[in-house]
């Protein structure tokens, strides 16, 4: 169980940081020149910021989409982290953490989902 | 500075930073949000967004170690969880909602506490504690492998322990950070859990915190693609060569020198922040 745990975080954050450095690979080939200016907060445009904006950027072929696809795999693997361990807890007859565990699968779902990010 | 020159530049120092934040145990993130807002002249904002990001991957990398070892307790691990992702959430809130010079000094006092936490002496570990009733019921006493054999601990005054969790959560969530520091005071110094136990515990715990407010900063438009590309990607590789070269030898020069740093940072980032300069 705990060896399943960890290779399944280490996967998902490899696998992240490949999609980060593909979709950045893409960015910097096409804007290396531009001047970078991050001194003035105007917020992401819609598209790099909520899962169905990203996910067409992505079909799009942009690299900053990907970039931050590879950083909604990022967010998602202490997400299944979390999943798992609450099928763990289930094998082990323990209720008790099965729903503290369940407690706080809501809280990460609600902050991925709720705060207006899903749409 | 170009778009390709700032990334090389930024991915450098992010590479540095987890470098140094691994091999002092002090943590990178802590430094990186000052670094971008005192030296790029990055808005505090976009700032804190990748950071969060770049705590995630070195706190899920890590965990991965350090969970097969033995020495993380899931079951305290997950039952904090509760309070640490509560408080995340409710801090990425305010971070949207408090200016952001009020943000530099909060960010401001957090490093200065951190750097006087880095100088202080850790207290005598106590062994053999009686065992607590709701530690019990909650199942959370367990043993870890030591020099001489398994270890048993029994875990002490859990409200306390779960209220500064949430403390800790919260400005995880406010200003980006794994806040290691407030975490250490919490499961150490009040619930008295073994030093190898605690700290690999926080850091399987860090990823999930983190997780919590990064929705939420991501949906505010927070996290900036190419700000975060090179930060995360750089702060992942330090991180993980650091881990690997655990030099026992330096590592106290390393400390003082790192914690000097984070002593600098945070008088700048005060100043900034009470002379509105952010």
């Amino acid at each position: 169980m705990e060896v399943v745990l960890g290779n399944l975080l280490r996967s998902g954050v490899l696998l992240s940081a490949a999609v980060v450095l593909w979709g950045g690979c893409v960015y910097l080939s096409r804007h290396a020149h531009e001047p970078a200016n991050y001194r003035v907060f105007l917020g992401e445009p819609s598209e790099f910021r909520t899962i169905p904006g990203i996910i067409r950027s992505v079909i799009n072929g942009r690299g900053r989409g990907l970039i931050q696809l590879g950083l909604l795999l990022l967010i998602a693997t202490p997400l299944a982290r979390v999943t798992f361990s609450v099928v763990g807890f289930a094998i082990e007859r323990d209720r008790m953490y099965v729903v503290f565990t369940l407690i706080v699968l809501a809280i990460l779902l609600y902050s991925l989902f709720g705060s207006s990010i899903g749409g | 500075m170009t778009v390709l020159e700032f990334t090389a530049v930024v991915a450098t120092v992010s590479f540095v930073a987890g470098l140094l934040g691994a091999l002092t145990g002090l943590g990178g993130g802590v430094v990186l949000v000052p670094l971008l807002t005192l030296l790029f002249r990055v808005d505090i904002r976009y700032a804190i967004g990748a950071s969060l990001v770049s705590v995630i991957a070195t706190s899920s990398g890590a965990a991965a170690a350090y969970v097969k070892e033995g020495f993380s307790n899931i079951r305290i691990g997950m039952f904090l969880e509760i309070a640490t992702t509560f408080g995340a959430l409710l801090g990425a809130f305010l971070a949207t909602r408090i200016p952001t010079s009020a943000l530099a000094i909060i960010f401001g006092v957090m490093l200065l506490y951190s750097a006087f936490l880095s100088r202080k002496p850790r207290p005598p570990a106590q062994r053999n504690l009686p065992p607590d009733p709701l530690a019990t019921r909650l199942r959370m006493n367990g043993s870890f492998p030591d020099l001489d054999g398994p270890r048993s601990y029994n875990v002490q005054h859990v409200p306390t322990g779960f209220s500064l969790m949430f403390g800790a959560g919260a400005l995880s969530g406010l200003l980006g950070i794994g806040s290691g520091a407030v975490k250490v005071l919490a499961m150490d110094q009040a619930m008295r859990i073994p030093f190898k136990v605690s700290t690999t515990t926080s850091n399987f715990m860090i990823g999930v915190t983190a997780a919590a407010s990064a929705g939420v900063y991501l949906s505010r438009g927070y996290v900036d693609p190419g700000l975060a590309m090179p930060v995360m990607l750089g702060v992942l590789a330090g991180s993980l060569i650091g881990s690997r070269i655990l030099v026992k030898a330096e590592t106290k020069s390393l400390r003082l020198v790192f914690s000097l740093v984070i002593l600098v940072l945070g008088l700048q980032m005060l100043y900034k922040g009470l002379w509105g300069k952010i």
